[in-house]
């Protein structure tokens, strides 16, 4: 029986990148209770000698040739910015004010 | 005329009767006076479609060479970008955003003149079997607007189903083509993987997500595939092979000396009753055409929903951290002093509805260390497993076939709180993305018990589509002399505006 606790699913939360409410972190801990139970099956039939597959098409190295073609402008790349200063992404900042 | 099939409209654009705008104009009417109640589209684009409909009147009348759908109208899954127009993915996080570019999807409608009517209403990130996860509200099954029209891409099937639309594009994880068109009576297919290209795609699920075609009729599913299929060389996965002859396998149906593979495990305890009469039903109709029935077995199919819900939550914990507030999308919390970290959390919690956020968790743990061999690795070593088992298969006959689903549509509401019965709606559909095969429903009729729809699921080796066609047309003629008309004339009329 695999669990995770309030505490797991906030870590996992965090690492994540997403907020979260008390109600919220103690609901998908009661979730996944169920939830991990379920998937664990794998377990079962998952033995040693059975190779994975992480992909369906036996693709390696696509590469196309190495020429110079059209793209987005800066002013199309930057059309969905929630926020710009001259011509770049204007991000929060990303080191502490100590840093 | 929005009742026509659309090589049915593609006939009368040819001879004059009708012009794309005239059609394009019903439909826009169409969906005027229904959609309110169906909930199909989270955008209609009556403007660009217009333009693009009396665009591809003046190429007709200058006598240029032209499509065969050329004109027709579509309805475009919310998943796929189109430049300029608002695209979601169902989505909070990317409400209001306009992207600066095509998908190769769209490109190739464009370069078909197939004429764009608007976004439709999906799951959110096309994760779901309901359309209820859409952060813009549920999809109303036009059989019965209490219930469910299918997910992710219910808003596609309904669009159809209640003749707003002959055409639509999908996408399937996990069977969101598929599942949607069993309980709305409509046809969906899943293209091999690599077969139609992902580019402009909003990634869920990099290795199992496919786009196909949905439409009314198993002929216009053929039509749109081949106008949507082919290598790209913008999506490294998309194969470089010609085109499957999925047209003349529509047309032609013929399933003499074909070998009909019946999934043993995919039938039986858990599958509602009129879901399996109808089954059966279909089964003998097959048999009459002149295939022959037997019977596969595939023993880690059982697996296949444990192993899916560890891959595809896996690829989506990776896939959506693209949705960060920097560069596009919503940005919650940007107050002065605030750290780039504190924005994105904010951002992330606010713009995510509760199954994205369920699947990004369990993604994050099936891949951190300690547990990716319990979990990723192992779901990775049944993926293994379950295309051995349709290699095995494939070598007694040439196509498999199931129910799509086990039951018919559900209400709206019933399942949103157990996530686990939610996912049990995929049991039949989820083997086909594992292993990167071709997957088709198509409407087997009625269930008696309750009348709503029951879809039959085709599965073709991979890059073998025009097999799943090909019983597919079969399968549709049978069933067309025996009912008499199209089982959507017997959906109930919706009450327009």
């Amino acid at each position: 029986m695999s669990s995770l606790s309030r505490d797991d699913v906030a870590n996992l939360a965090r690492l994540a990148r997403i907020e979260m409410s008390e109600e919220e972190l103690v609901s998908l801990s009661n979730e996944f209770t169920v939830i991990l139970d379920a998937v664990a099956r794998v377990q079962e039939v998952a033995g040693a000698d059975v190779e994975p597959t992480s992909h369906p098409l036996p693709l390696r190295n696509v590469f196309r040739p190495d020429v110079v073609i059209p793209s987005l402008s800066p002013q199309e790349a930057l059309s969905g910015a929630p926020a710009q200063e001259d011509a770049r992404f204007r991000v929060p900042q990303i080191l502490g004010e100590e840093a | 005329m929005i009742h026509l099939s659309a090589a049915q409209m593609a006939a009368k654009l040819a001879t004059g009767e009708t012009t794309s705008v005239a059609l394009t104009q019903a439909h826009l009417d169409r969906i005027n006076s229904v959609d309110s109640g169906v909930h199909a589209f989270l955008y209609v684009d009556t403007d660009g479609a217009l333009a693009q409909a009396a665009a591809v009147d003046a190429k007709r009348e200058q006598g240029q060479d032209l499509s065969p759908l050329a004109g027709i109208p579509l309805a475009l899954k919310d998943v796929m970008t189109q430049k300029g127009i608002p695209t979601t993915a169902g989505s909070k996080i990317l409400e209001g955003w306009r992207p600066p570019y095509d998908s190769t999807v769209v490109s190739k409608l464009k370069a078909n003149d197939i004429v764009i009517l608007g976004k439709t209403n999906m799951d959110e990130f096309a994760m779901g079997s309901s359309t209820e996860n859409s952060a813009y509200g549920p999809t109303h099954n036009p059989w019965d607007l209490t219930r469910i029209p299918g997910g992710s891409g219910g808003g596609s099937s309904a669009a159809l189903a209640a003749f707003e639309a002959p055409l639509a594009i999908g996408t399937d994880t996990g069977g969101s083509i598929r599942q949607p068109a069993a309980v709305t009576g409509t046809v969906g297919v899943k293209p091999t993987y690599g077969g139609v290209s992902r580019f402009g795609l909003i990634a869920f699920s990099s290795s199992l997500d496919q786009a196909g075609p949905c439409a009314r009729t198993v002929l216009d599913a053929a039509l749109l595939h081949e106008a949507i299929a082919g290598h790209d060389p913008k999506d490294s996965t998309s194969i470089n092979a010609p085109v499957p002859q999925v047209v003349a396998a529509a047309k032609s149906g013929d399933v003499k000396g074909m070998k009909i593979g019946v999934v043993k495990e995919l039938n039986g305890d858990g599958y509602q009753s009129g879901v399996r009469t109808r089954f059966e039903e279909s089964l003998e109709l097959l048999a009459a055409a002149g295939a022959e029935i037997v019977e596969v077995s595939a023993p880690n199919f059982e697996y296949a929903l444990a192993a899916y819900y560890l891959i595809a939550p896996s690829e989506c914990s990776s896939n959506l951290a693209r949705f960060d507030a920097m560069r596009y999308g919503l940005r919650v919390g940007d107050v002065d002093g605030a750290s780039a970290e504190s924005v994105m959390n904010l951002t992330r919690e606010v713009g995510f509805g509760r199954e994205v956020k369920r699947r990004i968790i369990l993604g994050t743990y099936a891949l951190s260390s300690g547990y990716y061999d319990a979990y990723y690795g192992s779901a990775q070593k049944v993926r293994t497993l379950i295309t051995q088992d349709f290699n095995n298969a494939f070598e007694k006959c040439d196509v498999m076939v199931s129910p799509t689903c086990p039951t018919t549509a559900f209400k709206i509401g019933e399942k949103s709180n157990d996530p686990i019965a939610m996912y049990l709606n995929d049991i039949a559909t989820i083997p086909v993305n594992m292993a990167g095969i071709g997957g088709m429903s198509l409407p087997a009729g009625l269930a008696p018990e309750d009348g709503l729809p029951v879809g039959f699921q085709i599965m073709s080796p991979a890059m073998q589509d025009q097999r799943m066609y090909l019983v597919g047309a079969a399968l549709e003629a049978a069933l067309l002399s025996k009912w008499g008309a199209p089982l959507l004339s017997k959906a109930p009329e919706l009450a327009g505006k």
